[in-house]
C-alpha cells in the first residue's frame, strides 16, 4: 500500500464531483448517502433532545406546573420513539457505517447502491409519517406500546406512529442486508476476515441482527394495529388473547435492538482506541467474535424485561442467568480495549477523549445492568429510574459518546476539513460532566422507589425533588455540551482548515485515498498485505518500539 | 438509617436481604468500576504520546488472560443470579395462612376489598407481623403495584389473577405506586399502605364492620345470577359440578388432564368455562364473560372459596386414579400432594 500515489490536489471528490440538489437526491454513492443519512439523524436528534429539556423541566418540582399529565406522557413518549427509532438504531450504521464500511474493506461502494438510497427513502418516509403523527396529536401509549393500553384505551395516534415505524423497520433490513453482502463480496485482494477493522466485524454482527430481529417488531406493530383497528384478539383476554404475549413479541426484538444500537459504538470504540494508542487491539479475534456472542446470546435473553410481567418465576430464573452469560462478551471487550493501552502510544486528541469516556461510562451501564439481572433486586428497581439511569448509560453514555467520537475522528475524511481541536476536547470533557450529573442521580431516584414515566412525584419527598433539581443541572449542561460541536462542525465545514489525506498518521485503507475521497473511493483497488492496525510497514519492522520513524506514511 | 442512605424506608420481612444484595452487587460493581479506571487512567498517562514519530511494539494478546478475564467475571455473576433467584423465589411464592386482601386496579385508582367485607380506596390497613396476601386483577390495563418500603413489586394484568405478599415489620405509613404506566393519570395512581399494631387493627377492622364480606356478596350473586339451578342450591352439585370444596383441591378435566383449582382456574371457569372441562360434565355453561365485573367475580370466587376449608399452598386434593365421572368432580379434600398455583 505504501507505494500508492496520493494526489497532493486531488482534482475531483465525492463532493464536488456533481452539484445540484438532483445529484444528492439521486446518488447512489454510499458517501453521499450517507451524508443524507447525517443531515436527517441530526434532526431526529434535535426532536428528541427538545423533549429530553422538557421531560427534565417539568421534574424540577414535584407537582405538574408546565404541562398537563396527557402532554407529558405525550412527551416522554415521543422523546423515546424519535431516539430509540430514528436516531440510535441508524444513528452509527447508516452515517459512520454507510461511509466507511466500503472504504475500511478497500471497495468502490455498497454491493447494491440503488437500495442503500432506497432505504434513505424509506427512512425518510417512516420519519414524515411519524412526525405527521405527532404533530397531528401525538401519541402517548410509552415508546414500548404496551397492550391494552395501545390497542384499547389510548385516544392518540397509535396507528399513524406504528406505520411510521414499521416502514422504518424495512430501512434497517435493507441496510443490514447491504452491510452483510458488502462484507461477503466486495473486500479487495488480501483482505482477509481476519484483516478487517473492527468496525466492520461489529457491524457484520449488527447487520445479522436487523436482518433476524425486525421482522419481528415489525409483525408486532402489526398485530397492534390489526387489534386497534379489527380487535382480531390477539391481545385480548376476553377473545382468548393474552396482553403478556405482546410483550414477549415486543421484547423479543427491542431487547436485541440494544444491541443494534451498542455493537456499531463499540466497533467505533475499537478504532478509536487502536488508532490513538497506535497500538493493534489487544486480543483482536476475542473482540471480533465477542460481537458475534453479543448478536447471538442478545436474542435469548428478551424475558428480562418480564420478572414482575407475571411471567412463570422458572422463566424468569433461565432469562436472568441468560442475561448474565451476555455480560461476558461485553466484560471482555473492555478488558481488551484496557489492555491495548499497555504499552501503546496514546495521544489526546478529541476522538480519543470520546473513546475513552465510552470505556467508563459503559462500564457502568453494564455494571449496573447487573443490578437487573439479578431477579430479586430487579423486582424492586424494575419500572424505575434506575432502568431510566442504566439505560441512558448504555444509549447515551455508550452509543451517543461513540457516534461523536466517530464523527470527530472521521471529520476530516468526511469533510475534508479539520474541526478546532480546543473546541473539540473541551466539549468532550462538557459532555462528560454533563451527562453524569444528569443520569448519576437517577439510580438513587430509582432504588428509592421513583417509577419511571412519572409525571408528579409526592411532594414530601424532598430527596426526590434534590435528585431531579441535580438531573436537569445536568442536563443543561449536557445540551451545551452538544450544541458546541454542532457549532464548530458546520463552521468547520467552510472555514476549518482543509485535512490532508491522512491528518492521524494511520495505516486504514481509508486514510489511504484523499480527503475528500473521490466518488470510486480508490484510485486503484487496494491491495492488501498486513493485519488491521499494522502502524510500521512489515519492511520496516526495525522502527517499531523506537521513538523514530522516517516519516509518517504521507504527510 | 434512613436519614443518610439513598434507599427508602425498610420494614418488611424481605427487604433487608433485598438490600443486603444490593449492597453486595455495589461493592463488587464500584470495585470493577473503580479497578477500571484506575488501569485505564494509569495507562492514558504514563504510555501517553512523548514523541510524535513513537510506534509501540505490538502485543498479540493471551489467550491465557482471555481465560482468566473471562471465568473470574462468570463466577462472581453466577453469585449474583444464585442468591437473586433463592431470593425471588421467596418473593413470589405464594405466602400460606396470610391474611387476604383483593385488588382490582382501575384508571387511576385502587379499590381493595378485605375478606371481611371493609373496603377502601388507594388507602390500605394491615396489621404488622402478619402475612398479606394481594390477589390482584385489573378491569382495565395493565397496572403495578408497588410498595418502595417491602421491596415488592408485581403487575396487575387484565384477564388474571397475580399475586404479591409480604410481612410488614414496623407500623407506620408507607407509600404505594402504580409502576406499570397505565395512561393519563398514571402518576395520581398511588398511596399508603397504613401499618398497625394488632390491637389498633382490629380496632380499625370493627370501626369498618358491618360492610358485607366478598364472600357474602359472592353467595348473593351466586343465586341472582342463577348458579344454584346447575351447581345446586349448597353449591353440592348437579348438572354442574359440585362447588362444595372444590378450592385448593385438583380437579380431573375431560381430556384426563388435571388442574389444582386455583383463584385463576375458578375464574377461568366463570367466564370461558368450556376451557377445562370437568370430565362428566358436558359443555352446557354459559360464559359470564361481561356479565359480571371484576369486583364480582372476586366475590364469586371469594364464595366458592370460602366452601373449602384446604388451601392450595397447603393441602390439594388427588382424586384417585379410578374416580368415576361424578366423584371427579367432587374431589376428596383430605388428598394431600404439594403444588403452587403459579
Amino acid at each position: 500500500m505504501e507505494e500508492f500515489v496520493i494526489p497532493k490536489q486531488p482534482g475531483s471528490n465525492y463532493l464536488n464531483a456533481e452539484y445540484g440538489l438532483k445529484s444528492w437526491l439521486l446518488t447512489k454513492d454510499h458517501k453521499r448517502i450517507a451524508l443524507l443519512y447525517l443531515g436527517a439523524i441530526t434532526f431526529f436528534f434535535f426532536i428528541g433532545s427538545l423533549y429530553a429539556m422538557m421531560i427534565r423541566l417539568e421534574l424540577l418540582t414535584p407537582q405538574g406546573d408546565l404541562m398537563q399529565s396527557s402532554t407529558y406522557n405525550k412527551t416522554f413518549t415521543q422523546h423515546g420513539i424519535v431516539m430509540v427509532f430514528f436516531f440510535l438504531i441508524p444513528a452509527i450504521p447508516a452515517t459512520l457505517g454507510n461511509f466507511l464500511i466500503p472504504m475500511m474493506i478497500g471497495a468502490k461502494d455498497l454491493a447494491f447502491p440503488r437500495i442503500n438510497l432506497l432505504s434513505w427513502y424509506i427512512y425518510m418516509a417512516g420519519g414524515i409519517i411519524t412526525i405527521y403523527a405527532l404533530l397531528a396529536g401525538g401519541v402517548d401509549t410509552g415508546w414500548t406500546f404496551y397492550v391494552p393500553y395501545s390497542t384499547t384505551f389510548s385516544n392518540s395516534y397509535v396507528i399513524a406512529t406504528g406505520v411510521g415505524i414499521f416502514i422504518n423497520g424495512f430501512s434497517s433490513i435493507l441496510t443490514g442486508l447491504n452491510f452483510i453482502v458488502t462484507i461477503h463480496t466486495m473486500r479487495a485482494p488480501g483482505m482477509t476476515w481476519f484483516r478487517m477493522p473492527l468496525f466492520v466485524w461489529s457491524h457484520y454482527a449488527t447487520s445479522l441482527i436487523m436482518i433476524l430481529g425486525t421482522p419481528v417488531v415489525a409483525i408486532t406493530i402489526l398485530l397492534v394495529a390489526l387489534e386497534r383497528l379489527a380487535h382480531i384478539g390477539i391481545f385480548d383476554p376476553a377473545a382468548g388473547g393474552d396482553p403478556v404475549l405482546f410483550q414477549h413479541l415486543f421484547w423479543f426484538y427491542s431487547h436485541p435492538a440494544v444491541y443494534i444500537m451498542v455493537l456499531p459504538a463499540m466497533g467505533v470504540v475499537s478504532e478509536l482506541i487502536a488508532n490513538f494508542s497506535r497500538k493493534n487491539i489487544f486480543g483482536y479475534k476475542f473482540v471480533a467474535f465477542s460481537s458475534l456472542a453479543i448478536a447471538v446470546l442478545g436474542f435469548l435473553v428478551w424475558g428480562h424485561h418480564l420478572f414482575v410481567a407475571s411471567q412463570s418465576v422458572y422463566a424468569g430464573m433461565i432469562f436472568s442467568f441468560l442475561s448474565f452469560t451476555v455480560a461476558i462478551p461485553s466484560a471482555v471487550k473492555v478488558f481488551n480495549w484496557t489492555a491495548t493501552l499497555h504499552k501503546a502510544s496514546i495521544s489526546y486528541d478529541t476522538p480519543m477523549l470520546y473513546g475513552l469516556g465510552f470505556i467508563g461510562l459503559f462500564t457502568i451501564g453494564g455494571l449496573t445492568g447487573m443490578f437487573l439481572a439479578t431477579l430479586a433486586v430487579d423486582v424492586h428497581v424494575s419500572d424505575t429510574y434506575f432502568v431510566v439511569a442504566h439505560f441512558h448509560y448504555i444509549m447515551v453514555g455508550g452509543t451517543l459518546l461513540a457516534y461523536l467520537g466517530g464523527l470527530r475522528y472521521w471529520w476530516p475524511k468526511i469533510s475534508g476539513r479539520m474541526y478546532p481541536e480546543g473546541w473539540g476536547r473541551f466539549s468532550a470533557l462538557v459532555v462528560f460532566v454533563g451527562f453524569n450529573l444528569t443520569f448519576a442521580p437517577q439510580f438513587l431516584l430509582g432504588y428509592m422507589g421513583m417509577p419511571r414515566r412519572y409525571h408528579t412525584y409526592p411532594v414530601e419527598l424532598v430527596s426526590w425533588q434534590v435528585l431531579h433539581v441535580l438531573s436537569t443541572a445536568g442536563a443543561s449542561i449536557l445540551g451545551v455540551g452538544l450544541m458546541i460541536p454542532l457549532i464548530y462542525l458546520v463552521w468547520s465545514m467552510r472555514y476549518g482548515r482543509i485535512a490532508e489525506a491522512n491528518p492521524w498518521h494511520l495505516p486504514g485503507l481509508e486514510w489511504q485515498t484523499p480527503s475528500p475521497p473521490p466518488t470510486e473511493n480508490f484510485l486503484t483497488t487496494p491491495i492488501v498485505t498486513h493485519e488491521a492496525y499494522e502502524f510500521a510497514p512489515p519492511e520496516h519492522k526495525e522502527v517499531v518500539g523506537k521513538f523514530e520513524r522516517q516519516q509518517p506514511a504521507e504527510s | 438509617m434512613q436519614s443518610w442512605l439513598p434507599i427508602p424506608e425498610s420494614a418488611s420481612t424481605l427487604s433487608g436481604e433485598v438490600d443486603a444484595l444490593y449492597y453486595y452487587i455495589w461493592g463488587v460493581t464500584v470495585f470493577f468500576t473503580l479497578l477500571i479506571s484506575a488501569v485505564v487512567i494509569f495507562f492514558v498517562i504514563r504510555y501517553r504520546r512523548r514523541n510524535p514519530f513513537e510506534i509501540p511494539r505490538p502485543i498479540e494478546g493471551s489467550t491465557k488472560l482471555e481465560t482468566l478475564w473471562s471465568v473470574i467475571p462468570l463466577l462472581i455473576v453466577i453469585t449474583f443470579f444464585a442468591w437473586g433467584a433463592k431470593l425471588y423465589f421467596a418473593q413470589y411464592r405464594p405466602a400460606q395462612n396470610a391474611i387476604e386482601v383483593y385488588v382490582v386496579g382501575k384508571q387511576w385508582m385502587w379499590k381493595f376489598q378485605h375478606a371481611t367485607g371493609q373496603r377502601e380506596i388507594n388507602e390500605l390497613h394491615v396489621p404488622v407481623n402478619r402475612k398479606v396476601k394481594l390477589i390482584m386483577t385489573t378491569e382495565g390495563v395493565i397496572h403495578d403495584v408497588f410498595v418502595p418500603a417491602f421491596r415488592i413489586k408485581a403487575d396487575v394484568v387484565p384477564g388474571k389473577y397475580t399475586t404479591e405478599w409480604f410481612e410488614a415489620t414496623k407500623p407506620g405509613t408507607y407509600n404505594f405506586f402504580c409502576a406499570e404506566y397505565c395512561g393519563m393519570n398514571h402518576s395520581g395512581m398511588r398511596g399508603y399502605v397504613v401499618v398497625m399494631e394488632p390491637t389498633e387493627y382490629e380496632n380499625w377492622l370493627s370501626g369498618n364492620a358491618g360492610q358485607t364480606s366478598p364472600a357474602a356478596a359472592g353467595r348473593n350473586l351466586y343465586e341472582s345470577l342463577g348458579c344454584v339451578s346447575c351447581h345446586g342450591a349448597n353449591a353440592e352439585g348437579g348438572r354442574g359440578p359440585a362447588l362444595l370444596g372444590v378450592y385448593g383441591s385438583k380437579v380431573v378435566l375431560n381430556n384426563n388432564a388435571s388442574v389444582t383449582a386455583d383463584e385463576g382456574y375458578l375464574r377461568e371457569s366463570v367466564l370461558n368455562p368450556q376451557a377445562k372441562l370437568v370430565t362428566g360434565f358436558g359443555p352446557i355453561m354459559p360464559s359470564f364473560q361481561g356479565q359480571i365485573s371484576e369486583e364480582q367475580l372476586l366475590q364469586v370466587v371469594a364464595y366458592i372459596k370460602s366452601l373449602s376449608t384446604s388451601k392450595p399452598e397447603q393441602a390439594t386434593a388427588k382424586p384417585a386414579p379410578s374416580a368415576t365421572p361424578s366423584a371427579g368432580a367432587k374431589p376428596s379434600p383430605t388428598a394431600k400432594t404439594s403444588s403452587s398455583p403459579k
